[in-house]
C-alpha cells in the first residue's frame, strides 16, 4: 500500500497529472514546541515522473515544500490506459513509488 | 566556576564530534543522490542559483506566469503554479525570497513534458516567489509578492 495518489487525465493532446505524497517534510530548522529541540531535518530530495517508461519531470526539493507534498505537470503524447510512475526519495534514503493510468 | 567551564568545554568538543560523524554518515548517500546540497543549503538567491543553473543573472520576462495567493493565511501551505510559454525549457526553480534557505524546488523536464508545474510550499514571512526558468544557457524570472499572515517555517 502506497501513499502516494495519483490523477492523471487526458485532454486533447495534453496529459495532466496530478499527485499528493505522504511525507512530513521536516526542514530541520524546526523546533519541537514540549522539548525545544530541533526536529531533524526529514524531506523528500528527489521526485521522479514517468510517462511509461520516459522520464518526463525530475523535481528536487528542500525542506520548504510544504508537508504531505502536492505535486501536478503536464505532458504530450500520452494515451489513455498509459501507465504513470511517480517515485520519491527522502534524505534519510527511504523510497516510495506508485503508478497509475491516464484517464481518458 | 572553573569546573562550569570545563563542562562547557566538554559539552563543545562533543558537540563538534557528532558534526563530524554526520558529515561522514551524509556524504556518501548525497554524492549517490545526485542532490544539489550547495545549491538547496544556500543561505542567499545568488549562491542557490550559482549553485543549481551555472549562473546568477536572470533576465526578467513576463512570459513566465506564476499563480500564488495574494495574501497567504497559512504560510506553511502557500499553493504556487508556474507556467511558461518560452520555448525549449529545461528546467523551472522556485524561490520563496526571505526563507532561509530561499530555494525551495527544481523541476528538470525531458521529453515531452510541458513547462508547467504545480506544488505547495512554505513561506517564512511576506515575500516575494520568484520562478526562474532555463532555456538552453540563458535564465528568466519573475516575481509575484506573496503577504504571509502566519509564518510556515515553524519556530
Amino acid at each position: 500500500m502506497s501513499d502516494i495518489k495519483i490523477r492523471a487525465s487526458l485532454s486533447g493532446d495534453e496529459t495532466t497529472v496530478k499527485c499528493l505524497m505522504s511525507h512530513p517534510m521536516e526542514t530541520g530548522m524546526r523546533k519541537d514546541s514540549k522539548t525545544g529541540e530541533l526536529v531533524p531535518a526529514h524531506f523528500i530530495e528527489e521526485v521522479v515522473c514517468k510517462h511509461k517508461d520516459e522520464v518526463v519531470l525530475t523535481a528536487n526539493w528542500s525542506g520548504g515544500v510544504s508537508k504531505n507534498p502536492y505535486l501536478s505537470f503536464k505532458f504530450k503524447g500520452g494515451v489513455a490506459g498509459d501507465p504513470i510512475t511517480v517515485t520519491w526519495t527522502d534524505n534519510k534514503g527511504e523510497t516510495q513509488s506508485a503508478s497509475d493510468q491516464i484517464k481518458g | 566556576m572553573i569546573d562550569a567551564t570545563r563542562r562547557t568545554l566538554l559539552k563543545g568538543s562533543l558537540a563538534a564530534g557528532s558534526v563530524g560523524v554526520a558529515a561522514g554518515l551524509l556524504a556518501p548517500r548525497l554524492a549517490l543522490a545526485d542532490w544539489n546540497a550547495a545549491a538547496f543549503q544556500a543561505k542567499d538567491i545568488p549562491t542557490a542559483l550559482t549553485g543549481l543553473m551555472g549562473s546568477d543573472a536572470p533576465e526578467t520576462s513576463d512570459r513566465i506566469k506564476i499563480k500564488a495567493p495574494d495574501i497567504a493565511e497559512n504560510g506553511a501551505v502557500v499553493p504556487v503554479t508556474v507556467e511558461t510559454d518560452l520555448e525549449g525549457v529545461t528546467s523551472i526553480a522556485i524561490i520563496a525570497s526571505k526563507n532561509q534557505t530561499p530555494l525551495i524546488a527544481s523541476f528538470d523536464f525531458s521529453g515531452s513534458a510541458i513547462p508547467f508545474v504545480s506544488t505547495r510550499i512554505k513561506m517564512a514571512e511576506t515575500a516575494d516567489v520568484v520562478a526562474v526558468v532555463k532555456v538552453g544557457d540563458k535564465l528568466y524570472q519573475n516575481a509575484k509578492s506573496v503577504k504571509v499572515t502566519i509564518g510556515g517555517c515553524g519556530g
